[in-house]
């Protein structure tokens, strides 16, 4: 189903098959619509402008050398790409190598992204799921996600135990899919 | 507990990156075994990925997407194609020979990597409708080399040799920009060539970022450019290999319209 803001617009798969046949407009017209997803998580992970500017970069180039990488089957390119975009930006905070290279990131999400509205709204809801959250599982799922630390750093500075940690960002991670499956 | 359950956890530590050494190898060894948990991995990557539309902030700075559109430029890519001359006769009946030269040579420069010429010419038959997407391809990179209003430019260097010569085919209409040179000067490391559209009045237009072959050879396809931009002339700059928004070096190439 098409959103307001994409009816009459190329539909993502159509602008990443563009991607693979060379075509720069195709990559301006989803840089113009996923670029501040892109860049929000960078900058939200570094706090750095330049930093979330090179991120930026980076992401967009790896999607036109591997445009490929995305699978369109399986979930939004939205999705993907915050979640590539929050990797690299958490290999930069954390000075280590790229761990996982784009082929090898599989997303499935049900919610389309594709319109700015749309995003929002699920944005929305994000915010709605993590206040309902109690603070200490709220703290853990985004001291792993923001600032990309382990289940061990997290029990060391919150005092809790590691099972306690790792459970409660998985059950963080659900939650969220639930609010999202109603 | 079942085994899926026994790496429940850790599966969700695995999709943020945030699960290290042994536990991160014991993961990756059933993951390799398990399509449910490879499944469950997806989803909760999905579920991560909702996460960060929480993040939100001011837009990227304009000048990111033309560092970008820069950078594209300068990685120019040409899926490979297969046409066919028999059932695409008509079409090739209009170009002069010289035109179809230029396109010959353009398209082989293009595709050089894993393109033949044999192959070009010759696969055809089942597929029909891929050929004739991909002409149609062919066929746009082509319009401003082949259209009669196509503007077309001879840039030669401001010093003799070793005769480096820019061609640039322009179609004002579509915004079309073919640029073929050749004799290119290497360039010094952390260095690229930026081609530059000349209007009449205001500022030069960045017009793609390129780095010359082995030898000397270059081109830039379709460059993202205002529709309808007028050109007077065309330029060559050496810049940062990233781009730049307006010229930083003397002109080393230029053309006028013909």
């Amino acid at each position: 189903m098409s959103s307001p803001q994409t009816q009459g617009l190329p539909a993502d798969l159509a602008l990443v098959t563009g991607l693979k046949a060379g075509d720069q407009g195709a990559m301006a017209q989803l840089y113009d619509r996923y670029s501040s997803v892109v860049y929000a998580v960078a900058l939200r992970v570094l706090g750095d402008t330049g930093a979330a500017e090179d991120v930026l970069q980076e992401v967009f180039l790896q999607l036109w050398r591997k445009p490929g990488a995305f699978d369109a089957a399986r979930g939004s390119l939205a999705s993907w790409l915050a979640v590539i975009t929050r990797n690299r930006a958490i290999d930069l905070l954390r000075r280590r190598r790229p761990e996982t290279d784009i082929e090898e990131v599989v997303v499935s999400a049900a919610p389309d992204l594709a319109a700015e509205a749309d995003r929002s709204r699920a944005a929305e809801k994000v915010r709605v799921v993590l206040g309902g959250m109690a603070a200490e599982q709220r703290a853990a799922l985004e001291m792993a996600y923001w600032q990309g630390m382990s289940h061990t750093e997290i029990a060391g500075k919150t005092g809790q135990p590691l099972g306690t940690v790792k459970t409660r960002i998985r059950n963080g991670l659900i939650a969220l899919r639930k609010a999202f499956q109603t | 507990m079942t085994e899926h359950e026994q790496y429940a956890d850790d599966l969700a530590l695995y999709a943020l990156n945030a699960l290290t050494g042994e536990d991160r190898s014991r993961v990756e060894a059933h993951l390799s075994t398990c399509a449910a948990c490879r499944l469950e991995l997806e989803h909760l990557r999905g579920d991560a990925a909702l996460l960060a539309l929480s993040a939100s902030g001011p837009r990227p700075p304009q000048r990111a997407r033309q560092r970008l559109l820069n950078a594209l430029t300068a990685e120019v890519k040409i899926q490979p194609a297969h046409t066919s001359v028999t059932s695409h006769r008509s079409w090739w009946g209009v170009l002069g020979w010289a035109a179809a030269a230029a396109v010959l040579v353009f398209a082989l420069s293009l595709w050089r990597e894993n393109l033949a010429l044999q192959g070009m010419l010759a696969s055809a038959g089942s597929r029909a409708a891929e050929d004739a997407r991909e002409l149609d391809q062919l066929r746009k990179i082509a319009a401003p080399i082949i259209e009669p209003e196509s503007q077309r430019i001879t840039l030669v260097a401001m010093k003799t040799p070793p005769q480096p010569q820019g061609k640039a085919f322009y179609l004002r209409g579509r915004g079309s920009l073919v640029f073929l040179a050749s004799n290119l000067p290497p360039l010094p490391p952390q260095k690229a060539y930026e081609l530059w559209l000349i209007p009449p009045n205001g500022a030069p237009i960045p017009a793609g970022v390129f780095k010359p072959d082995a030898h000397g050879s270059a081109s830039v396809v379709n460059p993202p450019l205002p529709v309808g931009a007028e050109a007077k002339a065309f330029a060559i700059t050496v810049e940062n290999e990233s781009g730049s928004a307006a010229p930083t070096s003397p002109i080393m190439m230029m053309g006028a319209g013909e």
